[in-house]
């Protein structure tokens, strides 16, 4: 029996449809990756996990039991940080994991803990002064006091810094290390590349793509291209005499050739060399699961996980006008 | 089944936090005792006002002519000096429970045939009613015997013994001072404002940031998180109270009684409004809404329930109104127990608040939710 299984799920809220019919399942031990922006339904669909949301329909069972109903029961199997964790404000993260260790009646050492998630320093500073960063470590605490064999991180590394990420990062490997089976949520891509075995993409409720990143980017990215840093004269010189397909980005002032074989390459540079003009850096490179990405949910994310469509600046005709 | 581990380990965190906020500490056992203090002050002045006597007049005659009524003239004499202000009681009236009734101690009574026994130049008492430890008594009775003094000199006869004298009787009522019944309005005050005001905040803010979404992801439920903050906010009614009565009896004298009465007060009172905010946090998750509805509910409580002013003091629709307020029933019974004594008023007053007090703990642990459809 796999630690969860999902098929057909639905959520929705009157006319729109938070979660639509999703399936999946996360094996034992693995970290799975629930990426998608803002409203994507991750949030919905992961709370329906742990028993926080009622589900419209659909089949969910988090280690055999039902979320909703035996909400109470499961609770004591799993730890959660949801979604930019809370805690009383004047509390230690310290008296945090006593309280919890009382809460569910197990024997806990609290320095074990602290040490576990790298909080050790801040242990006696009530939670309204603690970093951000810190903030969410008290909760990665709180949610393995129970000694849970499942967890589900909602969105632990959003807003913090690059240090304060990584040192999150740090602790969820740890975690893997010990066996834990993991459910991440993320908007960031590469968080989902660093710590993932398994990645799923969620757009408008729907599940866009499902597997390793390398399968992803496989089975969706565009293969191999050649990139040259140049002008739009000099796309439009490459478009015009030869049969290569060129895409102009405005932004990075870059040309993208995609490759249908080796000799493309050769057949775009020989045309570069004929137009007599300047160009700079050059390079082939494949997808990465952020072009994927952009791809699958037509547009980038930001830092605060909205989409940025991207259209207009791929639109080779742009650099013209 | 619920669990006293998880109680008491809820409680321990929520009270830590609670002494860890200064904003919290103050509001909940200073605030009540500058309200002592600044309405003490005000009405302290009372006391060296003109004092009430209550007077009955059993002297029915008949009277050949007005003149003839010594008694209306002892009264009237009486009444004309600066210090008492004579309060005429019909005289069917049984006039010790007459005076036990209106929380009064000094009284004077004029026997019948009075008038004819003066006339006569036989002896004759007149009583005056009195606790001796009151401030007023010995007024009173210095007043009294003042004017009859001038009676039995203007009307000397020959033998020279007065005919007018004065047998005295000892009255166990206490005068009520303002401040005495001040001290139950007060304490009835925070007992309602500490919880009330708290759970309501709590119970919309810990919506908005999610943090009972957190502890719904705990064992410890719904009822034991309410029972940890109705204990809570017990040990600070009782705190508070504490402070209260110590300020009030030694700034401003108050005569009030302590006995084991008291205490189903402060153990109801708070577990009531920390239900009844718990309840109106449930209508909304925006605190700034939530702390709308809460005033609605409370401020009328707190004005109309005899916390700061007698009942008796307001019009019969206002009295009206006070008397579906819960809060009404807490104060009442709480002066019925410190002020006046009267034990069966406030085994009444206590039924009527055990009553409402279950109703809003069931509704309030039925009706939360704490998570989400």
């Amino acid at each position: 029996m796999n630690p969860i299984d999902v098929s057909s799920l639905k959520k929705y809220y009157g006319d729109i449809k938070a979660v639509d019919d999703i399936s999946f399942s996360v094996k034992k031990g693995e970290v799975f990756g629930l990426l998608g922006p803002n409203g994507a339904g991750k949030t919905t669909a992961i709370e329906i996990l742990e028993g926080l949301r009622q589900r419209n329909s659909g089949d969910v069972k988090v280690f055999g039991l039902d979320p909703w109903k035996d909400g109470y029961e499961l609770h004591k199997k799993i730890g959660v940080i949801p979604q930019e964790f809370n805690f009383f404000e004047k509390i230690t993260p310290r008296e945090a994991i006593i309280y919890y260790a009382n809460l569910f009646n197990v024997k806990v050492n609290p320095d074990e803990v602290l040490h576990d998630v790298l909080l050790e320093e801040s242990s006696k500073v009530h939670f309204d002064n603690l970093s951000g960063g810190q903030k969410q470590k008290t909760g990665l605490a709180l949610s393995l006091v129970n000694s849970p064999d499942l967890l589900f991180l909602d969105e632990p590394t959003t807003g913090l810094d690059p240090n304060a990420r990584r040192a999150i990062w740090v602790v969820i490997r740890r975690l893997k290390a010990k066996g834990k089976t993991i459910v991440l949520t993320t908007h960031y891509l590469d968080e989902a590349q660093q710590l993932s075995d398994r990645v799923a993409i969620m757009d408008h409720g729907h599940m866009v793509a499902m597997g390793t990143s390398e399968e992803i980017i496989e089975q969706y990215g565009s293969g191999e291209r050649l990139e040259i840093h140049g002008s739009p004269e000099l796309a439009e010189y490459i478009k015009t005499n030869t049969e290569l397909e060129v895409d102009y980005d405005k932004a990075r002032g870059e040309i993208h050739i995609p490759l249908r074989r080796k000799a493309d390459a050769l057949e775009a540079l020989t045309a570069a060399k004929q137009s007599g003009m300047d160009w700079g850096e050059m390079r082939t490179l494949q997808d990465s699961l952020d072009d994927v990405f952009v791809k699958l949910v037509s547009g980038t994310i930001d830092e605060h996980g909205e989409i940025t469509v991207q259209k207009n600046e791929n639109n080779p005709d742009n650099g013209r006008h | 089944m619920p669990s006293g581990k998880r109680v008491f380990s809820d409680f321990k965190v929520f009270s830590r936090g609670y002494l860890r906020n200064r904003f919290g500490l103050f509001f909940g056992l200073i605030f009540p005792v500058i309200l002592i203090l600044i309405f003490g002050a005000i009405f302290s002045g009372n006391s060296s006002g003109t004092i009430n006597i209550y007077a009955q007049n059993k002297d029915t005659g008949p009277f050949p002519s007005p003149q003839f009524d010594i008694g209306s003239q002892l009264l009237n004499a009486i009444n004309r000096s600066s210090t008492v202000r004579v309060i005429t009681v019909d005289r069917n009236e049984n006039f010790s429970r007459y005076l036990a009734a209106h929380s009064a101690s000094d009284g004077l009574v004029i026997p019948a045939n009075f008038s004819s026994y003066y006339w006569e130049g036989r002896q004759v008492n007149v009583t005056v009613y009195g606790n001796p430890t009151s401030s007023t008594s010995g007024i009173v009775s210095a007043t009294v015997s003042g004017v009859i003094n001038y009676f039995n000199l203007n009307y000397y006869r020959q033998n020279a013994i007065p005919i007018i004298s004065i047998a005295s009787t000892t009255v166990n009522t206490q005068q009520t001072k303002y401040v005495d019944f001040l001290i139950p309005g007060l304490v009835g005050f925070s007992i309602l404002v500490n919880p009330m005001f708290s759970l309501v905040n709590i119970s919309s803010e810990y919506k908005k940031t999610k943090l009972f979404k957190q502890l719904s992801l705990t064992p410890l439920t719904k009822m034991e998180w309410l029972t940890s903050k109705i204990m809570w906010y017990i040990v600070l009614s009782i705190a508070s109270f504490l402070l209260m009565i110590t300020v009030g009896i030694v700034a401003f004298g108050a005569h009030i009684t302590l006995n084991e009465g008291l205490i189903p007060f402060l153990l109801l009172g708070p577990t009531l409004f920390a239900s009844l905010g718990m309840l109106v946090g449930t209508v909304t998750k925006d605190p700034e809404t939530a702390g709308i509805i809460g005033n609605i509910v409370t401020f009328p409580m707190m004005f109309l329930s005899g916390t700061f002013f007698p009942i008796s003091i307001m019009p019969t629709y206002l009295q009206n109104i006070a008397h579906i307020l819960p809060l009404y029933y807490i104060v009442e019974g709480l002066n019925n127990v410190m002020v006046y004594g009267n034990f069966t008023g406030a085994a009444i007053d206590l039924a009527v608040t055990a009553i409402i007090t279950t109703v809003f703990f069931v509704l309030a642990v039925r009706l939360f939710k704490w998570r989400e459809d």
